[in-house]
């Protein structure tokens, strides 16, 4: 399916969302709070079936940060991009692992490097690190003395 | 002709003669004691060694080869080393039970080593129910298993032993079945009176095929008893870490180790007794001069090179093949091994009845 | 740790498998409730060689971060390395040239059937049988042979560059690869009378860590583990980069969505590696084997996304840039972190043993997971 008619169909489910240019897939921005309800329509919307989400990352854009969700249909071969803007002081957004189950981990690892909480998350805890680490490393303002070395 | 039999004899008449009757037999037992923890000594090098010189062969390496010629004395550099390493106690542990645990694994071993007829009249005890005896001592192994593992007070050390246990309460069944088979057609349990039965022939050829399969179950069974692959589930190296031994170190450890290949040799022995004749020469009926130039061959060659054809049997089944799973071991066991040989039991039984061997 | 365990009974065992253990492969800490024998529950516990890669390659230039990548997945480096170098010439554009291309998806394959091969061995080392494993490495240490000779290195090339390889091939290289195409096929059959036709390893293997199709999807598996349960997810395939779309090759899959069949599919894939290097051996192209690239890279603003497929799955490196020498953010996906996800799921309701097979079956590499 082209972006264009992807386009069509996501701006059905959801009127609030907007696209960005650029790259090779489309990328969908939304708000936090839409987004829990817009990930159950990804997955079940007839002609997206958004089944396959392979890449969870988080952003840090100084001002805010982004969690960047890429997505594929094993059954349309289709990719879209969702991104949503999070407060960097408290970012907080619904957990989607209960309905990709691999979300599970790669919210872990989010919350661990970025401290983004997901709401509803069945184990939220630190992943790598260990669970009296202050700080979220990979932020872009993290200052570790003795860990890192600057080049 | 020089023999174990002809050396024995001397040195019991000239003990008879020099000190009274109860020295002698008490001089005669030392020595038979110090024969016995030599022998031992000798086997577990030898055995080690031949273990990695088998598994070199089968994984196309070359195995030890430096200390000695050929690596010979690589063993014994090890037994130096276990020697001198720290005996480590953990601190939960149960220590009695503990440190007790290996010395149990090796008198069981040491035990079992008094039936056997290493060579024509040389035994050391040839008890009338010598293959009783074997069964029942052999039972005991599994308490110095159970105790190494519950006095570790560790995870793995427990379910390695629990898997032990299990394991051998359950082929210890079919090992003994498959061994009564040959007491049924030599109507004895003593091993000299049953190595003395094959002297036209050995049981395995004579006993057609419920002695084949006997012998097939025997082998399968002795491996699982004895923990080693493909049932080595106690120790489980890949699941387990060492199973029931993971917190053993130094010389208690390699008393564990030296007990594993005494098992072996000693459940060879017996199967090279029962079904390949243990020392008496490969005889065919009454073809009399080819059994004279069999009988020129040593019968402690004779003894020892069946064992250790058998060893190597054994050795190999560990190289080549993967381990079981419990369920599947015990179901091996419970399902078909065990039913096949009793089955087997009978069909020998209407053989002995009636005649039908050679 | 035992106290976290919220579903712990009465009479339950908690273990911890690793973070030394023989059947982890590395520094995995896997916190197993067991029941008897019988597993109720499997807890991850990563971070023992997590370095932040990530965060690391932020302060490092387009051209020096591709060797960190090495040290992921360390037994597909080149392929790891491949994927970083696609991904920056995506955001230069460079045309990569053909002679290039060719001994890049060489190298890949090449790396692949090494992987493979380590995994063979492994795998059967972790059920119990050692000897598969010298076999598995007589083969191996050709390869290793090949990529000393052109690359320099055994284990981590960092052969890949953006715009091409480092160095041009050795002139032994088409001779040698040949020679390990014949070795090959001349043990091939070995694989199968040591392992695959044992009974029990086939008893083993059968019915053992069971992930049906839309498990694999949803927790994101990739690689053999997909494609074991019959998703069809290779990369080469679906998204051909650099040669794949000419060369012929099948994309392995297999329905029984057990251990067995990710086992037999890993084997099969070796000889479709062997079939790709067959028809590519004798028509490398002449020509550069790099393209011409400005000394400093300098990416534009935008996000970039590449991907390919390494020995354990999808790889993806997307690099966020703001248009200087140095990545903003990037974020590496590797395959290792989502089928492991999946390992509670898959080993749920086994036994010890059927944990140790299927974590062998997922040839989990922890550097790759912990990054």
């Amino acid at each position: 399916m082209t972006n264009e008619e992807l386009k069509i169909i996501i701006s059905g489910i959801e009127t609030t969302a907007t696209f960005e240019e650029g790259g090779e897939w489309i990328n969908v921005i939304i708000g936090a709070d839409q987004w829990k309800d817009f990930a159950q329509k990804l997955r079940n919307t007839q002609g997206l079936d958004l089944d396959y989400l392979f890449c969870v990352t988080c952003v840090d854009w100084k001002t805010h940060l982004t969690m960047v969700y890429h997505f594929t249909s094993t059954i349309h071969r289709h990719t879209i991009v969702v991104k949503i803007k999070l407060d960097r002081s408290e970012p907080a957004i619904e957990t989607v692992s209960d309905i990709w189950r691999t979300a599970e981990l790669h919210e872990r690892e989010a919350y661990d490097l970025f401290g983004v909480s997901f709401i509803n998350h069945p184990d939220l805890r630190r992943l790598f690190l260990t669970d009296d680490w202050v700080g979220w490393p990979l932020r872009k303002d993290y200052e570790d003395p003795i860990n890192m070395i600057k080049l | 002709m020089l023999s174990f039999h002809s050396i024995t004899d001397s040195i019991d008449s000239w003990l008879n003669h020099t000190f009274s009757p109860t020295v002698a037999l008490l001089l005669e037992c030392t020595i038979v004691a110090i024969a016995a923890i030599a022998l031992f000594a000798t086997l577990g090098l030898v055995l080690v060694l031949m273990e990695r010189k088998v598994a070199a062969f089968m994984q196309i390496r070359m195995g030890p080869n430096r200390v000695g010629p050929k690596g010979m004395f690589q063993s014994l550099a090890d037994t130096i080393k276990l020697v001198m390493k720290e005996g480590l106690t953990p601190d939960g542990a149960d220590k009695f039970l503990f440190n007790l645990a290996p010395f149990i694994v090796m008198i069981v071993a040491m035990l079992l080593l008094a039936p056997i007829g290493f060579a024509s009249g040389f035994q050391i005890w040839d008890i009338n129910i010598g293959v009783l005896y074997i069964s029942a001592i052999s039972s005991i192994s599994v308490i110095g298993i159970l105790m190494a593992g519950w006095a570790s007070n560790n995870k793995y050390s427990l379910l390695g032993a629990m898997r032990s246990g299990a394991q051998i309460v359950s082929y210890e069944l079919s090992a003994g079945l498959s061994i009564l088979s040959i007491v049924v057609l030599s109507g004895s349990l003593q091993l000299s009176d049953i190595v003395g039965a094959q002297s036209n022939g050995w049981w395995i050829f004579k006993g057609h095929i419920p002695v084949i399969i006997s012998f097939v179950i025997f082998i399968i069974a002795v491996t699982a008893e004895t923990n080693r692959a493909p049932f080595d589930l106690a120790e489980a190296e890949s699941e387990l870490t060492a199973g029931f031994h993971t917190e053993y170190s130094g010389m208690k450890f390699a008393l564990i180790f030296l007990a594993e290949y005494i098992n072996i040799f000693i459940v060879c022995a017996i199967g090279a007794t029962l079904f390949f004749g243990g020392w008496m020469p490969l005889h065919i009926g009454n073809w009399q001069s080819f059994n004279h130039i069999m009988d020129y061959i040593p019968s402690s060659l004779w003894f020892f090179g069946k064992t250790f054809f058998l060893i190597f049997v054994i050795m190999w089944f560990r190289w080549t093949f993967p381990r079981l799973r419990i369920d599947q071991l015990l179901q091996l066991e419970w399902k078909y091994l065990l039913p096949i040989s009793m089955v087997n039991l009978l069909l020998v039984t209407v053989m002995a009845i009636m005649g039908w061997y050679f | 740790m035992i106290e976290e365990i919220g579903t712990t009974a009465e009479g339950d065992l908690v273990i911890n498998i690793g973070p030394q253990h023989p059947a982890t492969h590395g520094v995995l800490h896997l916190v197993v409730t067991l029941n008897g024998e019988t597993i109720k529950k499997i807890e991850p516990h990563l971070g023992y060689i997590h370095r932040s890669i990530e965060k690391m390659c932020e302060s490092l230039s387009y051209r020096q971060f591709i060797y960190v990548t090495s040290r992921m997945d360390y037994l597909s480096s080149h392929i790891n390395n491949h994927a970083c170098a696609m991904c920056v010439e995506k955001g230069l554009q460079i045309e990569v040239p053909p002679r290039a291309q060719v001994i890049r998806v060489l190298m890949d394959e090449l790396t692949r059937i090494a992987s493979h091969e380590l995994w063979w061995g492994a795998m059967a080392m972790d059920l119990g049988a050692f000897t598969p494993f010298f076999h598995a490495f007589r083969e191996r240490e050709t390869i290793n042979d090949i990529m000393e000779e052109t690359c320099g290195a055994r284990l981590t090339m960092n052969y890949m560059v953006p715009g091409g390889v480092m160095a041009d091939l050795h002139p032994n290289f088409q001779k040698r690869v040949k020679d390990f195409i014949a070795l090959y096929k001349s043990k091939i059959s070995e694989y199968d009378e040591l392992v695959t036709g044992n009974i029990i390893f086939q008893g083993r293997m059968k019915d053992v860590g069971f992930l049906s199709k839309e498990d694999a999807i949803s927790y994101g598996c990739t690689g053999p583990i997909a494609r074991g349960s019959g998703v069809s997810c290779d990369i080469r395939k679906l998204y051909p980069y650099e040669v794949y779309g000419q060369v012929e090759f099948d994309e392995v899959l297999e329905t029984r969505c057990d251990s067995f069949g990710r086992y037999l599919i890993r084997l099969r894939e070796m000889q479709q590696s062997i079939r790709i290097i067959e028809q590519l051996i004798d028509n490398i192209p002449g020509g550069d084997f790099q393209a011409k690239t400005k000394a400093v890279l300098k990416l534009p603003k935008g996000e970039f996304y590449a991907r390919a497929e390494t020995a354990r799955g999808e790889l993806g490196v997307y690099i966020i840039s703001e248009g200087g020498t140095t990545p903003y953010r990037i974020k590496f996906r590797s395959p290792g972190f989502s089928n492991l996800s999946a390992l509670d799921h898959m080993a749920r309701g086994g036994k010890i043993g059927d944990l140790v097979a299927t974590m062998g079956t997922l040839d989990l590499v922890i550097p790759d997971i912990d990054r």
